[in-house]
């Protein structure tokens, strides 16, 4: 406790001097980005956020907008709840999206799946080629029992608990916390069934982008994957970068790539006319 | 006096047994302690199955949390089934097929259009059943995940691919489960006759409580 801070204008001074901080997971409010593809005009850019090693971010995207993930250092692991932003009890269905698409591993030309049979995002560019549809996210309890503890208000967070905090910002619940899909830590399926984890660390700078099919709330945990064997917590910072952008045409190759994906994207234009 | 083969080896005495009907929902507390057996009485019937907390219903089977736990993807004799609280639900206690799905989710009428066709959007469908069932309790689409599909095949190939295969089960099978905790269990006795889950023909189940 300091003695200088003693009355309330001591206190709003010492505030204010914290102004212009820079760390390195933080917004940038405006947004401002100095790597965007050539094509995308500035003034389009809607979020520039850095999101801290066990740290969360949520946002609403509008339907046509990009959403660019770079894995900045190569140990982060973006686990990620979709919802419709119009009616949030539509919300990505991983069963659906492996299922439909008659697949298990996630990348370029790939569909995030509605559970009501629409297509909430697309994947348009992916390097990483290491997801996860399978294993969800760390909880308390596998934090707990790789690391000692998973609180929040720990050294160790988990990736639920940090979903359940940004769900609850979207005016959402326990019961909302999805099954959810993990980018940049991946698995893969052996013969018998069982789960090899794929954790890197990874090559700096591997990115992922996808293109919001309907308006939807994105919900990111950036924490160790579940089954990351590591006995250290270990994961780095995960950047965010969304713009605007048009909403997938007609002939767009995504749309017409599979006739499962063709009537999602049917779906998703029969929604919207109203 | 004939011996009713679909009890044989139940632990302790018979506290309810019912019929399911082809293509109908089913929803039962079960107490800590009892055990469910399921009997695909005609053979090669997907049971769909989810698990709530009886006492905190947000808390509910989670497929991935079971995978991840267990780090294998199909359920066996021995799997615990856990909730997103990272607890254990329900013990499979003894299995006369291999394994069961938990990875391919539950038949919509949505997600028919998709694998289907507009053509399928009317017929029937599991989440039908699972919202009928849940809603005797007020819950509603919210409170519906990732699933089980007892009796159910879906085999993940080196490249990925997947999808609903041949079953491996046969009449009379069946598959057992001790509860952990109080849960209450919500099955769909799965209506789709659009792939092999169901031997294209929706069976009836059994449903046996032992307490």
């Amino acid at each position: 406790m300091s003695t200088a801070l003693a009355n309330p204008h001591a206190a709003r001074d010492h505030a204010r001097a914290m102004a212009g901080t820079v760390v390195d997971a933080m917004p940038v409010l405006p947004p401002r980005a100095d790597d965007l593809p050539p094509s995308v005009d500035p003034a389009d850019l809607v979020w520039e956020e850095t999101i801290a090693a066990g740290g969360y971010a949520t946002r609403r995207l509008a339907r046509g907008t990009r959403l660019r993930l770079i894995d900045v250092h190569g140990d982060a692991c973006a686990a990620m709840l979709v919802f419709n932003a119009d009616m949030p009890t539509e919300r990505l269905n991983v069963a659906d999206t492996v299922k439909v698409q008659w697949n298990a591993y996630l990348g370029a030309g790939k569909l995030l799946l509605s559970d009501m049979g629409r297509v909430l995002m697309s994947i348009v560019a992916d390097d990483a080629q290491t997801h996860d549809t399978f294993c969800g996210p760390s909880t308390a309890a596998s934090n707990a029992a790789r690391y000692g503890d998973g609180a929040n208000s720990g050294t160790y967070p988990n990736a639920r608990d940090r979903f359940l905090l940004g769900v609850a910002k979207h005016g959402l619940g326990r019961r909302d916390v999805h099954p959810c899909v993990t980018l940049f830590k991946g698995t893969r399926i052996e013969a018998d069934g069982a789960v090899t984890p794929q954790v890197g660390p990874f090559a700096a700078g591997r990115h992922v982008e996808l293109r919001a099919e309907m308006n939807v709330i994105v919900v990111l945990a950036n924490c160790p994957h579940v089954l990351d064997p590591r006995p250290s917590w270990s994961v780095t910072p995960l950047r965010a970068t969304a713009w605007r952008g048009a909403i997938a045409g007609q002939d767009d190759p995504i749309r017409t790539a599979t006739p499962e994906g063709a009537r999602a994207f049917a779906n998703v234009d029969d929604y919207f006319r109203f | 006096m004939s011996v009713d083969p679909h009890l044989s080896g139940l632990p302790g005495r018979i506290v309810h047994d019912v019929v399911v009907p082809a293509r109908a929902p089913w929803l039962h507390h079960v107490d800590a302690g009892q055990t469910l057996r399921i009997v695909d009485l005609e053979g090669n019937q997907a049971v769909d199955f989810l698990l709530y907390a009886a006492a905190d219903d947000a808390e509910r089977y989670s497929a991935q949390d079971t995978i991840a736990a267990q780090g294998n993807l199909f359920l066996r004799q021995g799997t615990v089934l856990r909730s997103n609280e990272g607890r254990a639900m329900m013990t499979i206690t003894a299995s006369a097929i291999a394994y069961h799905d938990t990875i391919g989710g539950a038949c919509s009428c949505e997600s028919n259009t998709l694998r289907y066709g507009h053509h399928t959007k009317a017929q029937h469908a599991c989440v039908e059943n699972f919202l009928e069932a849940n809603l005797l309790e007020g819950r509603g689409k919210r409170d519906i995940v990732s699933n089980i599909n007892f009796f159910m095949n879906v085999p993940v190939e080196p490249d990925g691919a997947l999808g609903i295969v041949d079953g491996m089960s046969a009449p009379g099978l069946t598959v057992d489960l001790r509860a952990e905790m109080d849960v209450i269990v919500v099955v769909s006795n799965c209506p789709q006759i659009n792939n092999p889950c169901n031997g294209f023909d929706p069976t009836p189940v059994r449903m046996i409580v032992a307490a």
